[in-house]
């Protein structure tokens, strides 16, 4: 960890896609505290799920710097400081749960032992103790989802990166998802970037809710969530949760991206 | 359960050996009857009885074994040929396409020869090769016939291996490799843990071509070169007296294809002793 306690640092990044093409980001400043869990939402094209792939490494920035407990993108993925959930599971077909869950410890050369002693601590953490030996195939999404998660909690990495993890899920299996990842997240104090479409998913789950606006990627806003922690089902229906998420909603309108309207007629079905 | 699900495929298997049995004999039944030639006179001589087929099996030849022990060992001949050619092949083309996968310049360099050989009649090459071989020396003497139609067998072996095994490896989940390299996996472990086992429903699907392809090259080579002790040169000769016995070509052929089919019954044993995917990903 840096002195001042940021684990993330961004400062004027930018992001251009092919030949003199599409400009995705444009002067992106953020900053990510230790332990603190950031959203970014925003109408798509907005590049959040791109910003979040600088942050990981896995996509080059055209401009700016992003240090990561001080150090490059590139140092950090090397060093693994990086847990990447992603939209969909992406577990290894031809892999137990257990073996799933132990492939980042087998790169990091973790002896067996130590690697069976971890899988059973996340099996316990993701409540899927008993499915050890069952192939991804056999589970529900939301449970492959689960060992997705495990597996990038499984080496203790600084930073958790997850982009739209919860997307391709149903509404009540997301609702769970939700209150486990708080869970986890306040008992390992891992610092968290979630890529998300939904305001009240952002709302609920975030210390700091970053808003987006397309064309070029910007950020438009940033509101601080002062929800009391732990969030639990009731913090859902709290006056001050609706005022957040109103706030949000507003910062979202006023990008005036025409897929807004779009983003939010599904929002509004949900909440 | 199992034992219902077994007991099914049994039925299933005599069933449709049986309707194959009744097609054969009802279609010469039918044709002899009316006495119709197209597409082409059927009588005991085109198309014999099935019973007549098999009971050659019994039948003594000029070697003095029955038919069915001349052909049983004329298949080890073969068998061993293949197997070996299958295994060199097999081998061959999974190590070239691990290479062409890893090393995008050699891809377009190499692939166009490698597509090219396969386009090469394996009857011109077959007989240059087999006698070439014949003229080399490993250890004082030329290498045994079976390995020189070996080499037969591992040609046609190794194309369906290569294409099917560079296919494989390079159908790797986009996001499974943005997985490994946040793990800060090398090439290397990329290959190992990630695109082999992806690669290897489609490497089992190559080695299942394959099987059946190199009983078919052994054949050839053995034919092409003049080898007697295979189930080529039982095809050659008994084709010479087809007109005196027509029954032994048949007996022939059908060693040949159960050769082939246990090939491929070896393979598919493998497969599902190695690969484990979701039922429907399994080709």
């Amino acid at each position: 960890m840096s002195a001042d306690g940021s684990v993330v640092s961004i400062r004027g990044l930018s992001k251009v896609f092919g030949k003199g093409g599409v400009s995705a980001l444009q002067g992106i400043d953020l900053d990510v505290a230790r332990g603190e869990f950031v959203s970014l939402i925003g109408p798509s094209g907005c590049g959040k799920s791109t910003l979040l792939r600088i942050v990981g490494d896995i996509v080059e920035p055209t401009d700016g710097d992003v240090t990561v407990n001080g150090k490059s993108a590139r140092r950090a993925r090397l060093d693994r400081d990086y847990g990447i959930v992603f939209q969909a599971p992406v577990l290894y077909d031809w892999r137990t749960v257990a073996k799933n869950i132990a492939l980042p410890l087998e790169m990091l050369g973790w002896d067996r032992a130590r690697r069976g002693e971890r899988v059973r601590e996340m099996l316990e953490l993701v409540e899927l103790t008993g499915f050890e030996r069952y192939h991804p195939w056999q589970l529900s999404g939301g449970m492959q989802q689960r060992v997705s998660i495990a597996r990038a909690l499984s080496f203790s990495p600084a930073l958790l990166l997850m982009d739209e993890p919860f997307g391709a899920l149903d509404e009540m299996t997301r609702e769970r998802l939700n209150m486990e990842l708080l869970e986890i997240w306040a008992g390992t104090g891992s610092t968290v970037i979630f890529v998300t479409h939904s305001i009240s998913e952002a709302v609920f789950l975030s210390t700091r809710v970053v808003v987006m606006s397309p064309r070029p990627g910007r950020v438009a806003g940033v509101v601080h969530v002062d929800l009391p922690q732990p969030r639990t089902t009731v913090t859902r229906e709290e006056p001050r949760f609706f005022e957040l998420v109103t706030e949000v909603r507003e910062l979202l309108h006023a990008t005036g991206a025409d897929e807004v309207e779009e983003t939010l007629a599904t929002e509004d079905e949900i909440a | 359960m199992a034992v219902r699900s077994a007991l099914r495929r049994v039925v299933v298997f005599v069933l449709v050996l049986g309707g194959l049995w009744a097609l054969w004999e009802g279609y010469k039944w039918l044709w002899e009857r009316t006495g119709w030639t197209r597409p082409f006179r059927v009588n005991d001589l085109t198309l014999p009885h099935v019973h007549a087929i098999l009971l050659q099996l019994g039948e003594p030849t000029s070697t003095g074994d029955d038919l069915w022990l001349y052909l049983a060992h004329s298949a080890l001949f073969t068998a061993k040929s293949a197997v070996v050619g299958f295994a060199f092949g097999a081998v061959f083309g999974l190590v070239l396409g691990v290479v062409l996968a890893q090393f995008g310049v050699l891809r377009r360099g190499v692939m166009p020869y490698v597509v090219a050989s396969q386009t090469i009649p394996i009857l011109a090459l077959a007989p240059i090769v087999v006698r070439g071989l014949g003229s080399v020396s490993i250890g004082g003497a030329p290498p045994p016939d079976w390995a020189r139609v070996s080499v037969i067998a591992a040609y046609l072996t190794f194309f369906p291996v290569t294409v099917n095994t560079l296919r494989g490896l390079l159908s790797a989940d986009p996001w499974a490799l943005e997985l490994m390299h946040s793990y800060a996996a090398r090439g290397w472990t990329i290959l190992w843990k990630l695109r082999m086992p992806s690669a290897l429903p489609y490497i089992f699907t190559a080695l299942k071509i394959a099987a059946t392809a190199s009983v078919v090259g052994a054949i050839i080579g053995e034919q092409t070169a003049s080898i007697s002790n295979g189930l080529g040169g039982a095809i050659l000769n008994f084709n010479q007296y087809y007109v005196l016995e027509p029954a032994n070509l048949w007996v022939t052929n059908l060693y040949a294809a159960l050769l082939g089919i246990g090939f491929f019954l070896m393979v598919l044993l493998a497969e599902k002793l190695v690969v484990h995917r979701a039922p429907e990903h399994l080709v």
